[in-house]
């Protein structure tokens, strides 16, 4: 085993086609981020607010991604979008693509972290009395002026955490994004290729770049001042 | 001003079954029962936020059983309080009022005013957490006054206040009755809350309702077994009527019936406080008495209780605390009780 060199460290930091895709990474990440909290948060409400026939089966739905291999995940998401079904026509109508797409990646990353962002809002939606919204109904407000005046300040910090989530765990993701897009290369993808092919000192400073960046920006986020919880 | 029409809610564990009220405008009503009694969740079917399955809801002659909560103008108080943390008090109080289309300087002109009648314009920039349980109340309060609601509803409001402060608070509520002259649904499981608010009550018994009335009335003259105990009566005895009198105690005491006469089988009520305990039978004359043995004393409160065993039925009475503390009264020994026609209710069998 070689560590990697301070050389070869800076010249991996200069070259486009990594940083190319350590900001692949980072952005497809954001994005799958962002739309969990998008389509993950009414999801996520109605979980933790309302009983319905099928109410397990959906969450086990949610949670699937969490205990499958994730190469299932790549395969099932390109059965499902392939042209030669329903969906997948309706999507080629549209012109979006998937395979070899950064929407196929983001749609990967969006599947394994929405499990992730589901659990940590659910819990913070359980977390605030249900009789809050209640008396907000009581007062006059509407269902969603009650979400966006009751249950989002009270929840927000829960959806950060949940997106905080959804994003380390989109970063992680290798499996998935392999068989859906191999190319545009998301960093993790770039590191086993230039292990394939060239040798461990070669992807080392790959790593290496992509922990200090993750790291930096997990930090920051976790950095975003929080009202101290007893306050509220 | 409300009706409730044979209100049915259906829940996984739990259904409120054909409750009918109806509640007078600017009446203060209690709604009252055990806990776990469906109270609860029949005001919140007026406020809109428990749907029934079937029935109606009529709030001053509109029909409002599928209007959703914001459109009723109904304001919810909970026993909890239920201020929202995030929000200051003076924030809390205002936070309907956008909804009712109250200008925001006027809203916190009736915002401050309340507050500063309900005692808390020391604590406007506050949080919740910040606040004595007395205050949060006040404030749920007052943002349930501050949107200029047709009908209060409150849940359980003195429940979770400490005794000293609950008949100070009853008064803040009949000042704010008398002074707005709102509409007020009081639940409760307390019958001294709804005898010293209400004019008028209703009590439900597992989904059902009991009895509805003059508060008074349903005090004095419970039409069932379960009201008359809730209501503190503790004594209701089986009775036997023939030839225009009343049998009780086996046939060991019989009364004048008057006009219960016709029914073969029915209950007497009596209050506890309302039947005397002695060594000897020196009861009025125009007293009923009988004898019996003294199997219990029971300290109530500030007060004694006694049990005392009739043949196969037992009466509770409220004891002269000096008949107990000298001895004259003793678990085990023989007494006779004795009660005025006055004391006994009755009730249908």
């Amino acid at each position: 085993m070689t560590a990697p060199t301070i050389e070869r460290l800076l010249e991996t930091v200069k070259d486009p086609e990594v940083i190319a895709s350590v900001w692949l990474s980072m952005s497809t990440a954001a994005t799958a981020g962002i739309l969990a909290l998008i389509l993950g948060t009414p999801l996520a409400y109605l979980l933790a607010r309302s009983q319905f026939p099928g109410k397990r089966l959906v969450e086990s739905l949610i949670d699937l991604p969490i205990m499958i291999p994730h190469p299932v995940i790549g395969i099932s998401i390109l059965t499902v979008t392939s042209p030669n079904t329903l969906f997948g026509s309706f999507l080629e109508s549209c012109g979006i693509e998937i395979m070899g797409s950064k929407t196929g990646i983001v749609c990967v990353l969006f599947f394994v972290g929405l499990p992730f962002y589901i659990s940590a809002v659910k819990a913070g939606i359980e977390s605030i009395p249900v009789r809050l919204e209640k008396v907000s109904r009581s007062l006059g407000a509407n269902k969603a002026q009650t979400f966006l005046r009751v249950t989002f300040p009270l929840a927000w910090r829960h959806m950060l955490v949940g997106i905080i989530m959804c994003m380390a765990r989109a970063l992680s993701e290798f499996g998935a994004v392999i068989i859906v897009a191999y190319h545009p290369m998301i960093a993790p993808v770039l590191m086993y290729e230039r292990f394939t092919a060239y040798g461990l000192s070669w992807s080392q400073p790959v790593a290496v770049i992509l922990i200090l960046v993750s790291l930096l920006f997990f930090i920051g986020m976790r950095a975003i001042p929080l009202p101290d919880k007893d306050s509220i | 001003m409300i009706q409730i029409q044979n209100l049915t809610i259906d829940l996984p564990n739990f259904s409120v079954s054909d409750v009918s009220l109806h509640i007078r405008k600017g009446e203060f009503f209690a709604i009252m029962g055990p806990t776990g009694s469906g109270k609860t969740l029949v005001m919140e079917s007026v406020a809109g936020i428990a749907p029934p399955y079937s029935g109606n809801i009529l709030i001053n002659g509109i029909d409002v059983t599928t209007a959703p909560p914001e459109d009723r103008r109904v304001s919810l108080v909970y026993q909890d309080h239920s201020l929202f943390p995030h929000l200051t008090v003076l924030q809390n109080v205002m936070y309907g009022q956008r909804y009712q289309n109250i200008p925001k300087h006027e809203g916190e002109s009736i915002a401050r005013d309340l507050l500063d009648t309900l005692s808390l314009s020391h604590a406007v920039d506050r949080k919740p957490m910040r606040l004595s349980g007395g205050e949060k109340q006040r404030v749920s309060i007052a943002r349930a006054l501050a949107c200029k609601p047709d009908v209060l509803l409150l849940d359980e409001p003195l429940s979770s206040l400490d005794p000293q402060f609950k008949a100070d608070f009853r008064s803040v509520l009949k000042d704010i009755h008398s002074r707005t002259g709102i509409t007020i649904i009081m639940v409760t499981h307390d019958f001294v809350d709804a005898l010293t608010l209400a004019e008028r009550a209703a009590v439900i018994h597992k989904g059902k309702l009991c009895q509805q009335g003059n508060v008074h009335d349903i005090f004095h003259h419970p039409v069932t077994p379960f009201v008359a105990d809730f209501v503190g009566i503790s004594n209701v005895l089986p009775a036997t009527y023939r030839n225009g009198q009343c049998m009780l105690f086996d046939g060991r005491l019989i009364v004048p019936a008057g006009e219960q006469s016709s029914n073969e089988k029915a209950l007497v009520a009596i209050r506890p406080e309302h039947v005397a305990v002695r060594e000897k039978n020196s009861f009025a004359p125009e007293w009923f008495s009988v004898s019996g043995t003294l199997s219990q004393l029971d300290k109530h409160g500030f007060a004694w209780r006694g049990t005392v065993r009739c043949g196969d039925q037992t009466v509770v009475a409220t004891l002269d605390p000096n008949a107990v503390f000298s001895n004259t009264l003793k678990p085990s020994m023989n007494v006779f009780i004795g009660f005025p026609k006055e004391a006994m209710h009755y009730m249908c069998g």
